[in-house]
């Protein structure tokens, strides 16, 4: 790799040695992929949190404080496994929730802003057309290539972390005009009319094609669809799929047209997807006569608008006895519906809402949901039906109100 | 006992580590360690998993895609460190997760393969994963007992 004198700067230890192992790091990588130089980013977003890091992580993490390290440029975290106020009703492990603060305290040392958000992309940046950004949480990453045409690679915590410390990554994949053309055509015939809907799609187009290189053109989508809409198809399309980008037609920036979405070369497969297809996918998923005693919104945290929707749905009703319906946001997003009382009617209905954690990552959540008895977790979130598997749940995608209603009777409409 | 001993059978795209021998844990499916990984004990906890309740510590293990997931950037140096690491990720595709990961914890991997492996190695089969030269051949074939799972 071509490096800057600046770099050469930092290989030599002149920046400090927690600046020389990051970049060497961030080497290896580039030259796993044939990166050429490093190429400077102006934002990063890491995965840190103790129930992924472990204990190794977490000395990791101190031994990096220990040696000065700083952040070169903004650093924000993605959610945590633990909110701290349901450690006990969650029936967390007291010693790993302090180990988790040991953690915050060594990132914010190393100037993280631990915002605790995969959604970073609604509510804190925005980066413009071509930015490069280096972000760890696929759903992120998916976004931000996507929707803002900005440029990442997903970048796992020690990867993002690296970046945040040199400010640089190696330029390769979504960083390379080459790798963002479209490859296949998806021709979208569904109506796509709930969040679980655009999450369906993502689960068939993303499970067929399980490529990082991949790039699905979506043409003749219908609605003109919100963030939220596109939050879950990507997380969907990142999830089941391992895609870091997708273009829809005269929606997203760099596909004004079907032909500039593959940059003049032909897709190498069309497929297409009817309603039929997305119904499909719902009748998939069964609860095997077991309890429907678990509804989750999460993974991607809720947005304000999902939350909006979420106390409408449940204004005035209750969540059903021996049913627990649990909702995961970011602190931000959180302090913004109690302010507005979205808050109070989704916890006077008997959700639980947590701050700065997604579900599936709860630290003992397979403990948890056998103390508890779970069997089935019903979602709206296609990506959240995939991911929790590994923690033993069988799981049911359902459009949104469905969920609520499910949440309400603790039965299927 | 095969006459493969060392046989080049299939070239490797590309790779990072050192060259490493261990027992082949073969699948058809895709890997990820956070939704298919039981990350305290090595077992392949996802339910309907191709290697659901197979150990990958010291294993080389093949599979053609990485799913999801950027824990593996975190989880691959936190199974290391635990000792049920394999000795070696043999991907199909996979995606940059994985190889930050593997590359932070010291695991050899490797990505792309000249044909399937399927047929040439299975499971038990004892093969060695070179990224200096790109290769990866079998060392000795395993004895098979009634069952061989692939």
């Amino acid at each position: 790799m071509r490096l800057t004198r600046e770099e050469r700067k930092m290989l030599k230890g002149e920046r400090g040695e927690a600046v020389r192992r990051a970049l060497e790091l961030q080497i290896e990588v580039g030259k796993f992929f044939g990166a050429r130089r490093m190429v400077p980013v102006s934002n990063v977003h890491m995965m840190g949190d103790i129930e992924v890091m472990g204990e190794a992580g977490k000395a990791f993490l101190e031994r990096l404080a220990q040696l000065n390290a700083r952040c070169a440029v903004p650093t924000t975290s993605n959610p945590r496994c633990i909110d701290f106020d349901y450690v006990a009703k969650l029936g967390q492990d007291p010693d790993e929730a302090a180990k988790e603060k040991e953690l915050i305290a060594y990132l914010r040392r190393m100037d993280v802003v631990t915002a605790d958000t995969c959604i970073n992309y609604q509510t804190l940046y925005q980066p413009h057309l071509g930015e490069r950004v280096a972000w760890g949480d696929t759903g992120t990453v998916i976004y931000a290539n996507s929707v803002f045409g900005a440029r990442s690679n997903f970048e796992a915590g020690p990867a993002a972390l690296a970046a945040g410390l040199t400010g640089r990554v190696p330029e390769y994949g979504f960083q390379l005009d080459r790798h963002r053309r479209g490859t296949f055509q998806v021709n979208v015939k569904a109506r796509l009319t709930d969040l679980a809907d655009w999450g369906a799609l993502g689960k068939l187009v993303g499970e067929s094609h399980q490529n990082y290189f991949a790039v699905p053109v979506f043409n003749g989508v219908k609605r003109n669809p919100g963030a939220d809409d596109l939050k879950h198809l990507g997380a969907a399309l990142a999830s089941y799929g391992s895609m870091g980008m997708f273009h829809m037609v005269g929606v997203t920036p760099e596909a004004p047209t079907l032909k500039a979405a593959f940059g003049g070369a032909k897709p190498r497969e069309v497929m297409t997807v009817t309603d039929a297809d997305i119904e499909r996918v719902y009748a998939s998923y069964s609860a095997r006569g077991n309890p429907l005693n678990l509804v989750v919104f999460s993974g991607p945290q809720q947005s304000l608008l999902e939350m909006k929707t979420l106390a409408a749905l449940l204004d005035g009703k209750k969540v059903a006895a021996g049913g627990n319906l649990f909702v995961t946001t970011s602190n931000g997003v959180k302090s913004a519906a109690r302010s507005l009382g979205y808050l109070q009617k989704i916890e006077a209905a008997g959700g639980i809402v947590l701050e700065g954690v997604c579900f599936y990552i709860l630290q003992n959540i397979a403990r948890i949901r056998a103390r508890n008895g779970w069997v089935n977790l019903v979602t709206n979130s296609a990506k959240l039906a995939n991911i929790i598997v590994a923690h033993k749940f069988n799981t049911l995608l359902r459009r949104t109100a469905d969920c609520v209603h499910i949440a309400v009777t603790g039965q299927e409409p | 006992m095969s006459a493969a001993r060392g046989k080049s059978i299939i070239k490797l795209g590309r790779a990072f580590g050192g060259v490493v021998e261990g027992r082949a844990l073969i699948s058809r499916e895709g890997f990820s360690p956070r939704y298919d990984l039981d990350r305290w004990s090595g077992l392949i906890s996802r339910t309907g998993h191709a290697l659901e309740g197979q150990n990958i510590k010291d294993s080389i293990l093949i599979t053609p895609s990485a799913k999801g997931g950027i824990a593996a950037g975190w989880a691959f140096h936190d199974i290391k460190a635990k000792g049920i690491a394999p000795r070696a990720f043999v991907f199909g595709v996979t995606n940059p997760v994985m190889v930050q990961g593997a590359i932070f914890a010291g695991i050899t991997i490797s990505e792309g393969w000249s044909r399937e492996p399927y047929g040439l190695i299975e499971t038990g089969d004892i093969v060695r994963v070179d990224p200096k030269r790109r290769t990866l051949s079998v060392v000795r074939k395993a004895r098979r007992a009634a069952d061989a799972r692939g």
